[in-house]
């Protein structure tokens, strides 16, 4: 029998016969390869102590007899699994991050140090109110700023995301109309929104209707106008606009809809673009979700907690959802909920979420705005503005930027794959920028662009770094025009070769399960050669 | 403007290269009536570290933390030790400043805990899958009815009287746009869990019953009878779990039979947070896996035959499907499943199960000591680690006079059921690990004085 490691990597190396690119545990020197828990952890292993021994549980029938199959790890194998799969990501603090409409920046460490801070993290949110008016005064505070940059009216903080936050706002119209009396089940979204837009107004309960954009990537204001009437219950647009465009006739179209009876509903994923610079209200929009951890810059986490905070115009406020904080005359704030709404609120939607929303997210969120204040924060609209011009501007000569001739483009770039060699896509440009030690752009997105690229790289980042990511964005569009063999198998260093997507949909395992073992074969055949 | 790199030299020569005389001329598509050039009327300038930090103290300090005396709140949060290697793993900058894994080759650390998480979450709610998690236990259980719907064609929903009353409010605004009918009340003080009755108001037109476990008023039941009852009409199953560490003691909902399995998996490694962020779990039978709402990360193999992990089944989503999407969810809760996970693995089954044990039996010496406090009586027959105590009086008022002596003694069913004369009452005490015995018995004297 072959001597093993504990999680039985590459069994046919004990026999002698090892390349010299292969390795024994698989590992390459600081790239580690890291088994599942599942693998290397027990049952009987554990990393916590407690003061006192396990008291016999006297629960009765409904005692958890069998085992869970829960594998547990010491704190010292705990940290090693986790430090190591953390070195297996990509992540800002390594890098440019430039995916479009997500605005990956620079996430400060003072914001965290408050968000733990005990009288924060430690509260729980059904405290007596008396107790918590410090945490009230963080939403009242940031939601101040929230409404004087947007120049909105008031603001429902609750909401746990972005998706969450459009569907506040979508819940808010459809409050407002039934609150008029009539019946209205049309939301018209253009083709370049958000693919969260339509799922979120077919799950409020409308029909959703497209809206064509113009061959310069904007709302074609035109066909808008022809299709309003008694029917529409209003618009779903996001300006900036997928297409990383400025919507010039945002006005017109709120104009359009206000006169037609609907209600004008922003996405604000890309406030990043404007803030401090442009007011959303100024342009006529009811409702705006904005990501507070895009653009003020709360960790992304790989893939969450956001949060996603409503502004809302003066027609819509009344719908708002419960619960939320409101100042008192004495200084002191107060908690609406449910029971107080009937007098104070009486046309509230409802309730969104079981507490109040996403207070560490408030925290780091009020943390970031303060330390950038109103001159700090128009300071990052105008650097990520240019920053995003300054690499079309270098790039458009080698990749095709279709929108590249209508004017400045907002905080991202949108390229395409026009022009690329034969059988040479968009995909491979992507797998090609992680070989050069970047998190590749947004690919595929938005729809309306064959193969569309869309680079945004926000205002956190320096010259000399945005001057080294278009030296090897130009370097690899070039081998996409020539048809650079190489680049269709890229990427060559990164952690993994591209993957199966296709065998993972096919036969979804999303649960680790004890391997079958077949008599005399060792232990996990999954894993494969290296 | 620390976080900003750009030098005012850089500015001048970017926008040369761009071809622009002046910022301005990039904003050239913003109407000149939206554009404002100067300061913001009422908002301050940018400030030093130092100041902002003092500024947002200041803040914290005027909250009562819950560690600065004795703690008894519960009702859908709980207070739990978390071991010291959870947040400094999770402030790791590769996990904590990564985005959505949309590039798996270098995104195989959140891609494989997430495997990991479904795993354990899988094996803890006792189902076949699970999700790679949700907002919180109130999104999720909402999206689990939605879910009942698409999977049964039915739209009545049965929610039991002893579910957490916000997931309630939340299922009841949802159900307004959704179309689904819910049939729901208030708990009774007086009788026990509402499942048998439950079970025989199941019909044609029911798509699912909701119940949680353990209860808003901490009572917990074999649902066996129930799963039964809902699978013979065709109905599913949705049990809500909003303390999973009870799951280290009593049975998992899945295997009693329950289809969907939702929870709040605050109390692993998350903590308080004042409500959030908090993350939800979604589990179910492997046979509706195509119906479940959120993130899948799914195992597979890259171009060298190695194992790899990736997202997977996305044409359910918002981004692929747009309006025919099963939810319109596009995030998860990734940092906070990623500390769920690993104080998950620091206990290990051994850990979760003396952690249990522990909870239990604290519990039980609080409800003893509490009930010796002149008046006040124990309502549940059985509990895991939060009951109802009866008090003489309305438990609302008792709170706040609780509070002014220090002890944060509970969750009153006065604020959680304004205007139900018939539950003021109760109050809803939860006891963790966290609780000492002088916490208990400083609770004991203080309600003692509070009801003399």
């Amino acid at each position: 029998m072959t001597a093993l490691n504990r999680a039985g990597w590459r069994p046919e190396m004990t026999a002698g016969g090892a390349d010299d690119n292969v390795t024994f545990t698989g590992n390459r020197a600081l790239m580690l390869e890291e088994p599942l828990i599942f693998e290397i952890g027990s049952s009987e292993t554990t990393g916590v102590d407690f003061d006192e021994a396990a008291p016999a549980a006297d629960i009765g029938a409904l005692a958890r007899s069998a085992p869970i199959g829960l594998p547990g790890l010491s704190e010292s194998e705990t940290v090693r699994h986790y430090t190591r799969l953390s070195r297996q990501n990509y992540a800002i603090d390594l890098g440019l991050f430039p995916l479009g409409s997500c605005t990956m920046k620079h996430n400060p460490r003072l914001n965290e140090k408050v968000a733990r801070m005990p009288g924060f993290a430690d509260a729980h949110p059904l405290q007596p109110q008396e107790t918590v008016q410090g945490a009230y005064a963080v939403i009242h505070e940031l939601a101040e700023w929230l409404v004087t940059l947007t120049g909105m009216h008031s603001v429902a903080m609750s909401p746990k995301a972005g998706a969450h936050g459009e569907l506040c706002g979508i819940l808010c119209i459809k409050a407002a109309i039934e609150a008029r009396g009539e019946d209205r089940r049309v939301l018209l979204v253009p083709e370049s929104a958000h693919g969260t837009n339509p799922a979120t107004a077919a799950f409020a309960g409308f029909t959703v209707e497209d809206i064509p954009a113009t061959a310069e990537g904007r709302v074609d204001l035109a066909a808008l106008k022809a299709r309003l009437g008694p029917d529409v219950a209003g618009v779903m647009v996001t300006n900036p606009n997928t297409c990383g465009l400025f919507e010039r006739d945002m006005k017109a179209i709120s104009d359009a809809v206000h006169a037609a009876g609907g209600y004008v509903y922003c996405d604000g994923a890309n406030f990043n673009a404007i803030v401090g610079r442009v007011r959303p209200g100024d342009l006529g929009v009811d409702a705006m979700h904005i990501n507070l951890h895009k653009t003020f810059s709360t960790p992304h986490g790989g893939g969450g907690p956001g949060s996603g905070p409503v502004v809302l115009s003066e027609a819509l406020a009344p719908f708002a959802p419960l619960p939320f904080v409101t100042k008192q005359a004495d200084g002191g704030f107060r908690l609406i909920e449910e029971e107080s709404a009937g007098e104070d609120h009486p046309e509230t939607f409802g309730r969104m979420t079981a507490f109040h929303g996403q207070m560490g997210m408030f925290t780091r969120a009020l943390t970031y705005i303060l330390s950038h204040g109103a001159d700090g924060l128009k300071q990052v609209a105008e650097d990520a503005v240019l920053n995003a011009n300054y690499i079309l501007r270098n790039l458009d000569d080698v990749l095709d930027a279709p929108f590249g001739f209508s004017g400045p483009c907002m905080h991202e770039a949108l390229f395409s794959d026009k022009g690329l060699a034969e059988g040479f896509s968009t995909l491979d440009v992507a797998k090609g920028l992680i070989d050069e030690g970047y998190h590749p752009m947004t690919v595929y997105f938005p729809l309306v662009v064959h193969g569309a690229m869309l680079v945004e790289p926000t205002e956190t980042e320096s010259k000399a770094v945005l001057d080294q990511f278009i030296g090897a964005l130009r370097s690899i569009a070039l081998r996409a025009k020539n048809g650079d063999p190489a680049l269709k198998s890229a990427p060559h260093f990164a952690p993994r070769a591209r993957l199966d997507e296709t065998k993972a949909a096919r036969n979804p395992v999303l649960a680790w399960s004890e391997p079958a073992v077949a008599p005399g074969v060792p232990v996990a055949s999954e894993v494969g050669g290296g | 403007m620390r976080y900003l790199p750009l030098t005012s030299d850089d500015r001048t020569a970017m926008l040369a290269a761009v071809g622009a005389s002046s910022i301005d001329d990039l904003f050239v598509d913003v109407p000149t009536e939206a554009r404002f050039d100067g300061t913001i009327p009422g908002l301050p300038n940018h400030a030093s570290e130092l100041a902002v930090e003092r500024h947002m103290a200041a803040l914290a300090r005027r909250n009562v933390a819950a560690g600065d005396g004795p703690f008894f709140l519960g009702a859908g949060a709980y207070r739990h030790h978390v071991p010291s290697s959870v947040d400094h793993l999770i402030q790791r900058g590769e996990f904590l400043t990564a985005y959505t894994p949309y590039q798996p080759e270098i995104a195989q650390g959140t891609l494989q805990m997430l495997f990991e998480f479904q795993s354990q979450v899988a094996r803890l709610l006792g189902t076949d899958v699970a999700n790679a998690s949700m907002y919180d236990g109130s999104t999720a259980c909402w999206e689990a009815i939605v879910m009942a719907r698409r999977v049964t064609k039915r739209g009545k929903a049965l929610l039991s009287t002893g579910l957490h009353p916000h997931y309630r409010s939340v299922a009841r605004t949802m159900a307004k746009y959704t179309g689904d009918v819910l049939v729901d009340g208030d708990p009774s003080l007086e009788a026990g869990t509402d499942w048998a009755a439950l079970a025989q108001a199941i019909d044609k037109e029911t798509s699912c019953v909701v119940v949680q476990y353990p209860d808003i008023l901490g009572r917990i039941d074999d649902m066996t009878a129930l799963a039964n009852a809902c699978q013979s009409a065709g109905a599913l199953l949705i049990a809500v779990v909003t303390e999973p560490v009870a799951l280290g003691l009593i049975k998992a909902p899945g295997e009693m039979g329950a289809d969907i399995v939702v929870g709040e998996g605050q109390s692993i490694g998350v903590g308080l947070q004042f409500g959030g962020p908090y993350v939800g779990l979604f589990a179910c039978k492997a046979k509706h896996v195509r119906q479940m709402p959120g993130r899948l990360c799914g195992k597979t193999v890259d171009a060298n035959g190695k194992r790899g992990f990736v997202l997977t089944l996305s044409t359910r989503e918002q981004h692929i499907r747009r309006e025919k999407a099963t939810s319109n969810i596009c995030t998860n809760s990734g940092l906070c499943a990623l500390a769920f996970s690993i104080h998950m693995t620091l206990l290990g089954e051994a850990g979760l199960r003396q952690l249990a044990a522990i909870n239990h039996n604290r519990a039980k010496l609080a409800a003893a000591e509490l009930a010796k406090v002149p008046g006040v009586s124990v309502m549940n027959g059985g509990f895991f680690n939060e009951f109802t105590l009866l008090l003489p009086t309305a438990a609302r008022p008792v709170v706040h006079q609780l509070a002014e002596k220090g002890v944060l003694g509970g969750v009153s069913l006065g604020r959680l059921y304004p205007g139900n004369d018939g539950l003021a009452n109760g109050l809803v005490v939860a006891v963790t690990e966290t609780v000492t015995e002088e916490d208990i018995a400083a609770f004991a004297a203080a309600l003692k004085e509070v009801l003399a």
